[in-house]
Protein backbone atom coordinates (compact mmCIF):
# COMPACT_ATOMS: atom_id res chain seq x y z
CA UNK A 1 0.00 0.00 0.00
CA UNK A 2 3.09 2.71 0.34
CA UNK A 3 3.93 1.75 -3.00
CA UNK A 4 0.55 2.85 -3.76
CA UNK A 5 1.43 6.02 -2.30
CA UNK A 6 4.56 6.87 -4.04
CA UNK A 7 3.37 6.14 -7.25
CA UNK A 8 0.72 8.59 -6.66
CA UNK A 9 3.28 10.96 -5.35
CA UNK A 10 5.39 10.51 -8.39
CA UNK A 11 2.75 11.02 -10.55
CA UNK A 12 1.53 14.45 -9.03
CA UNK A 13 4.93 15.41 -8.99
CA UNK A 14 5.15 14.88 -12.91
CA UNK A 15 3.21 17.72 -13.76
CA UNK A 16 4.49 20.24 -11.82
CA UNK A 17 8.25 19.32 -12.57
CA UNK A 18 8.22 20.95 -16.06
CA UNK A 19 6.69 24.03 -14.58
CA UNK A 20 8.68 24.59 -11.80
CA UNK A 21 8.33 27.91 -11.33
CA UNK A 22 4.21 28.17 -11.27
CA UNK A 23 2.08 27.27 -8.79
CA UNK A 24 1.08 23.82 -8.41
CA UNK A 25 -2.20 23.28 -10.08
CA UNK A 26 -4.24 20.18 -8.56
CA UNK A 27 -7.17 20.85 -11.03
CA UNK A 28 -5.06 20.82 -14.34
CA UNK A 29 -3.32 18.05 -12.56
CA UNK A 30 -6.48 15.76 -11.96
CA UNK A 31 -7.94 16.59 -15.28
CA UNK A 32 -4.77 15.83 -17.13
CA UNK A 33 -4.98 12.31 -15.42
CA UNK A 34 -9.07 11.66 -15.20
CA UNK A 35 -8.62 12.27 -19.53
CA UNK A 36 -7.37 10.53 -21.98
CA UNK A 37 -3.91 10.72 -23.68
CA UNK A 38 -2.26 10.40 -27.00
CA UNK A 39 1.10 8.62 -25.04
CA UNK A 40 1.05 6.31 -21.64
CA UNK A 41 3.05 8.19 -19.01
CA UNK A 42 4.55 6.07 -17.15
CA UNK A 43 6.61 7.75 -14.65
CA UNK A 44 9.39 10.59 -14.56
CA UNK A 45 13.38 9.83 -14.38
CA UNK A 46 15.55 12.58 -13.83
CA UNK A 47 13.42 15.20 -14.77
CA UNK A 48 12.21 13.24 -18.08
CA UNK A 49 8.79 11.38 -18.50
CA UNK A 50 9.32 8.03 -19.03
CA UNK A 51 6.56 7.31 -21.49
CA UNK A 52 5.18 4.38 -23.96
CA UNK A 53 4.63 6.46 -27.28
CA UNK A 54 1.46 5.14 -28.94
CA UNK A 55 0.67 5.62 -32.45
CA UNK A 56 -1.38 8.83 -34.04
CA UNK A 57 -3.70 7.70 -36.40
CA UNK A 58 -5.76 10.34 -38.49
CA UNK A 59 -8.00 10.60 -41.06
CA UNK A 60 -7.39 13.97 -43.37
CA UNK A 61 -8.00 15.50 -46.05
CA UNK A 62 -5.31 13.45 -47.75
CA UNK A 63 -6.41 10.31 -46.25
CA UNK A 64 -4.98 8.24 -43.48
CA UNK A 65 -2.03 9.56 -41.62
CA UNK A 66 -0.09 8.30 -39.08
CA UNK A 67 2.71 8.65 -37.02
CA UNK A 68 3.89 8.12 -33.68
CA UNK A 69 2.93 10.15 -30.46
CA UNK A 70 6.73 10.30 -29.73
CA UNK A 71 7.18 12.71 -32.35
CA UNK A 72 5.14 15.66 -30.53
CA UNK A 73 8.74 15.17 -27.84
CA UNK A 74 5.81 15.27 -24.86
CA UNK A 75 4.76 18.61 -25.90
CA UNK A 76 0.76 19.57 -25.15
CA UNK A 77 0.96 23.33 -25.65
CA UNK A 78 1.01 22.75 -29.63
CA UNK A 79 4.49 24.32 -29.87
CA UNK A 80 6.04 21.26 -31.75
CA UNK A 81 4.75 20.86 -35.18
CA UNK A 82 4.75 17.52 -37.05
CA UNK A 83 4.45 17.45 -40.64
CA UNK A 84 2.98 13.64 -42.39
CA UNK A 85 1.23 13.28 -45.38
CA UNK A 86 1.55 17.01 -46.49
CA UNK A 87 0.03 18.29 -43.34
CA UNK A 88 1.28 19.98 -40.44
CA UNK A 89 -0.42 18.75 -36.90
CA UNK A 90 -0.08 19.97 -33.24
CA UNK A 91 -1.46 18.27 -30.59
CA UNK A 92 -2.99 20.52 -27.73
CA UNK A 93 -4.36 19.81 -24.08
CA UNK A 94 -4.41 16.19 -25.89
CA UNK A 95 -5.94 16.97 -29.09
CA UNK A 96 -4.67 16.60 -32.06
CA UNK A 97 -4.71 19.75 -34.46
CA UNK A 98 -4.24 20.19 -37.88
CA UNK A 99 -2.94 23.69 -39.33
CA UNK A 100 -4.34 25.54 -42.19
CA UNK A 101 -2.47 25.14 -45.58
CA UNK A 102 -0.39 28.60 -45.10
CA UNK A 103 0.08 28.11 -41.18
CA UNK A 104 3.29 28.05 -39.39
CA UNK A 105 2.34 28.34 -35.81
CA UNK A 106 -0.95 27.89 -34.03
CA UNK A 107 -3.02 31.16 -33.02
CA UNK A 108 -4.80 31.33 -30.26
CA UNK A 109 -7.76 34.16 -29.28
CA UNK A 110 -8.89 35.01 -25.92
CA UNK A 111 -9.97 31.60 -24.98
CA UNK A 112 -6.90 30.01 -25.50
CA UNK A 113 -8.72 28.36 -28.89
CA UNK A 114 -6.44 27.86 -31.81
CA UNK A 115 -7.91 30.03 -34.78
CA UNK A 116 -6.00 28.49 -37.89
CA UNK A 117 -6.27 25.09 -36.93
CA UNK A 118 -9.10 22.03 -37.37
CA UNK A 119 -9.20 18.86 -35.72
CA UNK A 120 -9.21 15.96 -38.11
CA UNK A 121 -11.42 12.78 -37.29
CA UNK A 122 -8.86 11.15 -34.81
CA UNK A 123 -8.91 7.09 -34.51
CA UNK A 124 -5.53 7.51 -32.62
CA UNK A 125 -4.50 4.21 -29.85
CA UNK A 126 -4.70 6.76 -27.07
CA UNK A 127 -3.84 5.36 -23.74
CA UNK A 128 -7.57 4.33 -23.08
CA UNK A 129 -7.74 2.47 -26.19
CA UNK A 130 -4.24 0.73 -25.51
CA UNK A 131 -5.62 -0.32 -21.74
CA UNK A 132 -8.82 -1.16 -23.04
CA UNK A 133 -6.92 -3.42 -25.58
CA UNK A 134 -4.59 -4.88 -23.12
CA UNK A 135 -8.21 -5.62 -20.78
CA UNK A 136 -9.30 -7.35 -23.56
CA UNK A 137 -6.35 -9.77 -23.69
CA UNK A 138 -6.79 -10.14 -20.05
CA UNK A 139 -10.34 -11.02 -20.31
CA UNK A 140 -9.88 -13.33 -23.38
CA UNK A 141 -6.93 -15.15 -21.41
CA UNK A 142 -9.07 -15.45 -17.96
CA UNK A 143 -12.18 -16.63 -20.12
CA UNK A 144 -10.81 -18.98 -22.66
CA UNK A 145 -8.55 -20.76 -20.22
CA UNK A 146 -11.62 -21.09 -18.16
CA UNK A 147 -13.65 -22.69 -20.69
CA UNK A 148 -11.01 -24.91 -21.57
CA UNK A 149 -10.56 -26.31 -18.20
CA UNK A 150 -13.98 -27.27 -18.63
CA UNK A 151 -13.33 -29.60 -21.59
CA UNK A 152 -10.44 -30.57 -20.05
CA UNK A 153 -12.52 -32.20 -17.23
CA UNK A 154 -14.14 -35.06 -17.97
CA UNK A 155 -17.16 -34.63 -14.98
CA UNK A 156 -17.34 -30.98 -15.97
CA UNK A 157 -16.31 -30.13 -12.70
CA UNK A 158 -14.71 -26.53 -12.49
CA UNK A 159 -10.64 -26.64 -11.92
CA UNK A 160 -8.24 -24.18 -11.83
CA UNK A 161 -9.28 -20.44 -12.73
CA UNK A 162 -12.80 -21.80 -13.49
CA UNK A 163 -13.49 -22.27 -9.97
CA UNK A 164 -12.90 -18.82 -9.92
CA UNK A 165 -14.65 -17.59 -12.44
CA UNK A 166 -17.43 -19.83 -12.78
CA UNK A 167 -19.76 -18.26 -9.23
CA UNK A 168 -19.37 -14.90 -10.83
CA UNK A 169 -20.59 -16.34 -14.03
CA UNK A 170 -23.44 -18.14 -12.28
CA UNK A 171 -24.07 -14.45 -10.05
CA UNK A 172 -24.60 -13.02 -13.34
CA UNK A 173 -27.01 -15.65 -14.62
CA UNK A 174 -28.78 -15.75 -11.27
CA UNK A 175 -29.30 -12.54 -9.96
CA UNK A 176 -29.10 -10.62 -13.26
CA UNK A 177 -30.07 -12.37 -15.97
CA UNK A 178 -32.69 -14.91 -14.89
CA UNK A 179 -34.75 -12.22 -12.06
CA UNK A 180 -34.45 -9.44 -14.21
CA UNK A 181 -35.82 -10.67 -17.80
CA UNK A 182 -37.34 -14.02 -16.62
CA UNK A 183 -36.67 -17.89 -17.26
CA UNK A 184 -37.69 -18.32 -20.59
CA UNK A 185 -35.92 -15.18 -22.31
CA UNK A 186 -32.61 -14.64 -20.14
CA UNK A 187 -30.52 -16.94 -22.26
CA UNK A 188 -30.25 -14.69 -25.41
CA UNK A 189 -28.64 -11.68 -23.38
CA UNK A 190 -26.41 -13.58 -21.42
CA UNK A 191 -23.24 -13.22 -23.54
CA UNK A 192 -24.00 -9.33 -23.55
CA UNK A 193 -24.53 -9.44 -19.91
CA UNK A 194 -21.52 -11.19 -18.69
CA UNK A 195 -19.30 -9.24 -21.51
CA UNK A 196 -20.34 -5.81 -19.85
CA UNK A 197 -20.30 -7.00 -16.80
CA UNK A 198 -16.40 -8.71 -16.47
CA UNK A 199 -15.39 -5.76 -19.08
CA UNK A 200 -16.35 -2.57 -17.24
CA UNK A 201 -15.26 -4.43 -14.06
CA UNK A 202 -11.91 -5.42 -15.41
CA UNK A 203 -11.44 -1.75 -16.63
CA UNK A 204 -12.48 -0.11 -13.27
CA UNK A 205 -9.85 -1.88 -11.22
CA UNK A 206 -7.04 -0.81 -14.00
CA UNK A 207 -8.35 2.48 -13.50
CA UNK A 208 -7.07 1.70 -10.06
CA UNK A 209 -3.79 0.22 -10.46
CA UNK A 210 -1.52 3.13 -9.66
CA UNK A 211 1.25 2.30 -12.35
CA UNK A 212 -1.50 2.26 -15.20
CA UNK A 213 -2.17 5.81 -13.47
CA UNK A 214 -3.81 7.36 -16.60
CA UNK A 215 -6.45 4.26 -17.10
CA UNK A 216 -9.41 5.69 -16.76
CA UNK A 217 -11.44 4.19 -19.43
CA UNK A 218 -14.46 3.03 -17.51
CA UNK A 219 -14.56 7.07 -16.16
CA UNK A 220 -14.35 8.01 -19.92
CA UNK A 221 -17.58 9.35 -21.34
CA UNK A 222 -16.71 7.63 -24.79
CA UNK A 223 -16.68 4.68 -23.45
CA UNK A 224 -19.64 4.40 -20.90
CA UNK A 225 -22.02 6.43 -23.70
CA UNK A 226 -20.71 3.59 -26.46
CA UNK A 227 -21.82 0.77 -23.78
CA UNK A 228 -24.80 2.37 -23.27
CA UNK A 229 -25.69 2.68 -26.78
CA UNK A 230 -25.37 -0.92 -26.97
CA UNK A 231 -27.81 -1.45 -24.23
CA UNK A 232 -30.51 1.23 -25.77
CA UNK A 233 -30.01 -0.17 -29.17
CA UNK A 234 -30.81 -4.01 -27.85
CA UNK A 235 -33.65 -3.13 -25.65
CA UNK A 236 -35.25 -1.16 -28.75
CA UNK A 237 -34.69 -3.83 -31.39
CA UNK A 238 -35.74 -6.21 -28.45
CA UNK A 239 -38.74 -4.26 -27.97
CA UNK A 240 -41.97 -6.34 -28.17
CA UNK A 241 -45.66 -5.09 -28.87
CA UNK A 242 -46.76 -5.03 -25.23
CA UNK A 243 -43.35 -2.97 -24.47
CA UNK A 244 -44.31 -0.23 -27.28
CA UNK A 245 -48.00 -0.08 -26.27
CA UNK A 246 -46.88 0.62 -22.71
CA UNK A 247 -44.50 3.78 -24.38
CA UNK A 248 -47.46 5.09 -27.06
CA UNK A 249 -50.71 4.11 -25.64
CA UNK A 250 -50.06 3.24 -22.10
CA UNK A 251 -52.86 0.91 -21.32
CA UNK A 252 -55.04 0.37 -18.09
CA UNK A 253 -54.95 4.27 -17.75
CA UNK A 254 -57.50 7.20 -19.56
CA UNK A 255 -57.06 8.69 -22.79
CA UNK A 256 -55.68 12.07 -21.18
CA UNK A 257 -53.53 10.21 -19.16
CA UNK A 258 -52.65 7.76 -22.44
CA UNK A 259 -51.19 11.22 -24.17
CA UNK A 260 -49.94 12.61 -21.20
CA UNK A 261 -47.72 9.67 -20.30
CA UNK A 262 -46.64 9.35 -24.36
CA UNK A 263 -44.01 11.83 -24.39
CA UNK A 264 -42.83 11.02 -20.37
CA UNK A 265 -42.22 7.41 -21.96
CA UNK A 266 -40.71 8.79 -24.96
CA UNK A 267 -38.24 10.83 -23.02
CA UNK A 268 -38.01 7.73 -20.67
CA UNK A 269 -36.87 5.60 -23.36
CA UNK A 270 -33.83 7.72 -23.87
CA UNK A 271 -33.07 8.78 -20.43
CA UNK A 272 -32.58 5.02 -19.71
CA UNK A 273 -29.09 4.58 -21.17
CA UNK A 274 -28.18 8.02 -20.86
CA UNK A 275 -28.51 7.65 -16.84
CA UNK A 276 -26.47 4.54 -17.18
CA UNK A 277 -23.43 6.10 -19.33
CA UNK A 278 -23.64 9.23 -16.52
CA UNK A 279 -23.86 6.44 -13.49
CA UNK A 280 -20.53 4.78 -14.65
CA UNK A 281 -18.94 7.97 -15.76
CA UNK A 282 -19.54 10.00 -12.43
CA UNK A 283 -19.07 7.40 -10.53
CA UNK A 284 -15.37 6.25 -11.58
CA UNK A 285 -14.50 10.19 -12.57
CA UNK A 286 -15.17 11.11 -9.13
CA UNK A 287 -13.41 8.30 -7.46
CA UNK A 288 -9.99 9.00 -9.24
CA UNK A 289 -10.70 12.96 -9.05
CA UNK A 290 -11.09 12.50 -4.73
CA UNK A 291 -7.72 10.15 -4.88
CA UNK A 292 -5.54 12.20 -7.25
CA UNK A 293 -7.28 15.44 -5.04
CA UNK A 294 -6.42 13.81 -1.34
CA UNK A 295 -2.88 13.24 -3.48
CA UNK A 296 -2.76 17.17 -4.56
CA UNK A 297 -2.84 18.54 -0.55
CA UNK A 298 1.01 17.22 -0.35
CA UNK A 299 1.96 19.77 -2.81
CA UNK A 300 -0.77 22.30 -2.08
CA UNK A 301 0.60 22.78 1.11
CA UNK A 302 3.71 22.10 0.21
CA UNK A 303 4.09 20.10 3.04
CA UNK A 304 5.51 16.24 3.72
CA UNK A 305 3.94 16.45 7.11
CA UNK A 306 0.27 16.49 5.56
CA UNK A 307 1.77 13.29 3.50
CA UNK A 308 0.54 10.36 5.95
CA UNK A 309 -3.03 11.90 6.04
CA UNK A 310 -3.48 12.02 2.74
CA UNK A 311 -1.98 8.79 2.37
CA UNK A 312 -4.25 7.81 4.85
CA UNK A 313 -7.25 9.09 3.22
CA UNK A 314 -6.15 8.00 -0.15
CA UNK A 315 -5.78 4.34 1.11
CA UNK A 316 -9.36 4.42 2.67
CA UNK A 317 -10.79 5.41 -0.64
CA UNK A 318 -8.85 3.45 -2.62
CA UNK A 319 -10.26 0.62 -0.53
CA UNK A 320 -14.05 1.84 -1.39
CA UNK A 321 -13.61 2.33 -4.95
CA UNK A 322 -12.17 -1.60 -5.15
CA UNK A 323 -15.80 -2.16 -4.10
CA UNK A 324 -17.27 0.49 -6.72
CA UNK A 325 -15.90 -1.27 -9.28
CA UNK A 326 -17.80 -3.94 -8.46
CA UNK A 327 -20.65 -2.30 -7.59
CA UNK A 328 -20.72 0.26 -10.51
CA UNK A 329 -20.28 -3.12 -12.86
CA UNK A 330 -23.19 -5.22 -11.28
CA UNK A 331 -25.31 -1.78 -11.43
CA UNK A 332 -24.69 -0.93 -15.20
CA UNK A 333 -24.95 -4.76 -15.92
CA UNK A 334 -28.35 -5.67 -13.73
CA UNK A 335 -29.85 -2.15 -15.43
CA UNK A 336 -29.05 -3.49 -18.93
CA UNK A 337 -30.72 -6.55 -18.23
CA UNK A 338 -33.59 -4.82 -16.43
CA UNK A 339 -34.16 -3.11 -19.08
CA UNK A 340 -34.01 -6.16 -21.68
CA UNK A 341 -36.34 -7.51 -18.91
CA UNK A 342 -38.94 -4.14 -19.55
CA UNK A 343 -38.77 -4.55 -23.67
CA UNK A 344 -39.32 -8.15 -23.46
CA UNK A 345 -41.80 -8.93 -20.73
CA UNK A 346 -45.42 -10.64 -22.12
CA UNK A 347 -48.80 -8.25 -20.69
CA UNK A 348 -50.29 -9.73 -17.73
CA UNK A 349 -53.30 -7.87 -17.39
CA UNK B 1 -16.49 20.57 -20.77
CA UNK B 2 -13.87 18.28 -22.49
CA UNK B 3 -14.59 15.67 -19.42
CA UNK B 4 -18.29 15.34 -20.80
CA UNK B 5 -17.27 15.57 -24.38
CA UNK B 6 -17.34 11.78 -26.06
CA UNK B 7 -14.44 11.46 -28.14
CA UNK B 8 -14.99 10.10 -31.64
CA UNK B 9 -12.31 7.90 -31.82
CA UNK B 10 -12.63 6.32 -28.39
CA UNK B 11 -16.12 5.61 -29.37
CA UNK B 12 -15.13 4.05 -32.64
CA UNK B 13 -12.64 1.94 -30.91
CA UNK B 14 -14.76 1.09 -27.67
CA UNK B 15 -17.64 -0.42 -29.88
CA UNK B 16 -15.09 -2.16 -32.48
CA UNK B 17 -13.41 -3.90 -29.22
CA UNK B 18 -16.27 -4.43 -27.60
CA UNK B 19 -18.19 -6.16 -30.58
CA UNK B 20 -15.05 -8.14 -31.23
CA UNK B 21 -15.59 -9.11 -27.34
CA UNK B 22 -18.25 -9.68 -27.26
CA UNK B 23 -18.79 -12.35 -29.97
CA UNK B 24 -15.07 -13.99 -29.48
CA UNK B 25 -16.40 -14.37 -25.26
CA UNK B 26 -19.33 -15.75 -26.72
CA UNK B 27 -18.11 -18.40 -28.86
CA UNK B 28 -15.07 -19.74 -27.28
CA UNK B 29 -16.39 -18.33 -23.34
CA UNK B 30 -19.70 -18.27 -22.64
CA UNK B 31 -21.38 -20.59 -24.61
CA UNK B 32 -18.57 -24.19 -23.11
CA UNK B 33 -19.28 -22.57 -19.99
CA UNK B 34 -22.92 -22.04 -18.99
CA UNK B 35 -23.05 -25.22 -21.06
CA UNK B 36 -21.03 -26.96 -18.68
CA UNK B 37 -22.80 -25.36 -15.52
CA UNK B 38 -26.11 -25.90 -16.94
CA UNK B 39 -25.25 -29.34 -17.57
CA UNK B 40 -23.84 -30.31 -14.64
CA UNK B 41 -27.01 -28.67 -12.82
CA UNK B 42 -29.38 -30.73 -15.14
CA UNK B 43 -27.21 -33.89 -13.97
CA UNK B 44 -27.40 -32.68 -10.15
CA UNK B 45 -31.13 -32.95 -11.05
CA UNK B 46 -31.43 -35.84 -12.47
CA UNK B 47 -29.28 -37.34 -10.18
CA UNK B 48 -31.49 -36.26 -7.02
CA UNK B 49 -34.62 -36.96 -8.97
CA UNK B 50 -33.43 -40.89 -9.57
CA UNK B 51 -32.60 -40.91 -5.53
CA UNK B 52 -35.74 -39.61 -4.57
CA UNK B 53 -37.70 -42.07 -7.09
CA UNK B 54 -35.53 -45.19 -5.42
CA UNK B 55 -36.34 -43.81 -1.82
CA UNK B 56 -40.16 -43.59 -2.71
CA UNK B 57 -39.53 -47.30 -3.97
CA UNK B 58 -37.59 -48.40 -1.20
CA UNK B 59 -40.84 -47.14 0.70
CA UNK B 60 -43.32 -49.08 -1.43
CA UNK B 61 -41.56 -52.41 -0.71
CA UNK B 62 -41.22 -51.99 3.29
CA UNK B 63 -44.84 -50.70 2.72
CA UNK B 64 -45.34 -53.92 0.47
CA UNK B 65 -42.99 -55.52 3.02
CA UNK B 66 -45.24 -54.53 6.05
CA UNK B 67 -48.83 -55.39 4.57
CA UNK B 68 -47.57 -59.00 3.50
CA UNK B 69 -46.34 -59.57 6.77
CA UNK B 70 -49.23 -57.90 8.68
CA UNK B 71 -52.08 -60.50 6.13
CA UNK B 72 -49.66 -63.15 6.93
CA UNK B 73 -50.41 -62.41 10.96
CA UNK B 74 -53.94 -62.13 9.98
CA UNK B 75 -54.40 -65.57 8.33
CA UNK B 76 -52.29 -67.06 10.87
CA UNK B 77 -54.85 -65.84 13.53
CA UNK B 78 -57.24 -66.74 11.48
CA UNK B 79 -56.54 -70.27 10.67
CA UNK B 80 -55.62 -70.70 14.60
CA UNK B 81 -59.21 -69.22 15.32
CA UNK B 82 -60.91 -71.56 13.14
CA UNK B 83 -58.96 -74.93 14.47
CA UNK B 84 -59.96 -73.68 18.06
CA UNK B 85 -63.73 -73.54 16.41
CA UNK B 86 -63.14 -76.92 14.84
CA UNK B 87 -61.71 -78.47 18.18
CA UNK B 88 -64.40 -77.11 20.58
CA UNK B 89 -67.07 -78.36 18.06
CA UNK B 90 -65.52 -81.62 17.94
CA UNK B 91 -65.33 -81.94 21.65
CA UNK B 92 -69.21 -80.64 21.75
CA UNK B 93 -70.20 -83.20 19.33
CA UNK B 94 -68.57 -86.18 21.06
CA UNK B 95 -70.01 -84.96 24.52
CA UNK B 96 -73.24 -85.08 22.93
CA UNK B 97 -73.14 -88.45 21.59
CA UNK B 98 -71.83 -90.04 24.14
CA UNK B 99 -74.39 -88.12 26.60
CA UNK B 100 -76.60 -90.09 23.66
CA UNK B 101 -75.08 -93.26 23.96
CA UNK B 102 -75.23 -93.10 27.74
CA UNK B 103 -78.52 -92.31 27.45
CA UNK B 104 -79.98 -95.38 25.13
CA UNK B 105 -78.12 -97.44 26.92
CA UNK B 106 -79.78 -96.39 30.21
CA UNK B 107 -83.00 -96.58 28.85
CA UNK B 108 -82.51 -100.04 27.76
CA UNK B 109 -81.26 -100.76 31.26
CA UNK B 110 -84.41 -99.30 32.70
CA UNK B 111 -86.47 -101.06 30.32
CA UNK B 112 -85.34 -104.02 31.06
CA UNK B 113 -85.11 -103.63 34.37
CA UNK B 114 -88.99 -102.86 33.73
CA UNK B 115 -89.58 -106.05 32.12
CA UNK B 116 -87.00 -108.25 34.68
CA UNK B 117 -89.43 -107.31 37.00
CA UNK B 118 -92.46 -107.40 35.41
CA UNK B 119 -92.07 -111.10 34.61
CA UNK B 120 -90.73 -111.38 38.75
CA UNK B 121 -93.79 -109.71 39.83
CA UNK B 122 -95.90 -112.60 37.05
CA UNK B 123 -93.83 -115.03 38.60
CA UNK B 124 -94.30 -114.22 42.08
CA UNK B 125 -98.23 -113.40 41.94
CA UNK B 126 -98.47 -117.30 40.69
CA UNK B 127 -96.28 -118.17 43.15
CA UNK B 128 -98.47 -116.58 45.94
CA UNK B 129 -101.37 -117.62 44.14
CA UNK B 130 -100.32 -121.26 44.12
CA UNK B 131 -99.27 -121.19 47.78
CA UNK B 132 -102.47 -119.55 48.78
CA UNK B 133 -104.27 -122.20 47.22
CA UNK B 134 -102.11 -124.77 48.88
CA UNK B 135 -102.78 -122.87 52.42
CA UNK B 136 -106.39 -122.35 51.07
CA UNK B 137 -106.75 -126.15 50.90
CA UNK B 138 -104.87 -127.05 54.40
CA UNK B 139 -106.83 -124.73 56.11
CA UNK B 140 -110.22 -126.17 55.00
CA UNK B 141 -108.77 -129.53 55.75
CA UNK B 142 -107.46 -128.72 59.25
CA UNK B 143 -111.25 -126.78 59.84
CA UNK B 144 -112.50 -129.53 59.48
CA UNK B 145 -110.87 -131.19 62.82
CA UNK B 146 -110.17 -128.53 65.41
CA UNK B 147 -110.77 -124.65 64.69
CA UNK B 148 -107.19 -123.79 67.43
CA UNK B 149 -105.11 -126.51 65.50
CA UNK B 150 -106.50 -124.70 61.88
CA UNK B 151 -105.50 -121.10 63.38
CA UNK B 152 -102.09 -122.40 64.56
CA UNK B 153 -101.64 -124.28 61.30
CA UNK B 154 -102.40 -121.17 59.37
CA UNK B 155 -100.08 -118.81 61.68
CA UNK B 156 -97.17 -121.73 61.21
CA UNK B 157 -98.13 -121.78 57.69
CA UNK B 158 -97.17 -118.35 57.14
CA UNK B 159 -94.51 -118.07 58.94
CA UNK B 160 -92.97 -120.68 57.47
CA UNK B 161 -93.65 -119.33 53.74
CA UNK B 162 -91.53 -116.92 52.95
CA UNK B 163 -92.58 -114.48 49.89
CA UNK B 164 -89.56 -115.73 47.76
Amino acid sequence: MLFLAISFAGYASEDSDPNKDEEFNAKEMILHHVKDAHEFHLWDWKGKPVSLSLPIILWTDNGLTTFSSSKFHHDDQGKEIVEANGGKFVKLHEKIYQLDANATSVAFDEEHHPTNAHRPLNFSITRNVFMMWVSVAVLLLIFITAARSYKKSKDGVPTGIAGFIEPLVVFVRDEIGKPMIGEHKYKRYMPYLLTIFFFIWINNIFGLIPILNGANLSGNIAFTCTLAVFTFIITTLSGNSNYWKHIFWMPGVPVPMKIFLMPIEIIGMFVKPISLMIRLFANITAGHVIILALMSLIFVFKSVAIAPVSVAFSLFITVIEIIVTAIQAYIFTILSALYFGMATEEAHH
Amino acid sequence: MDLITPEFGLVFWTAITFLFLLLILRKFAWKPILGAVSDREEGIKNALASAENARKEMENLTADNERILKEARLEREALLKEAREIKEQMIANAETEAQEKANKIIEKAQAAIESEKKSAMAELKNHVAGLSVEIAEKVVRQELSNKDKQLELVESMLGEATLN
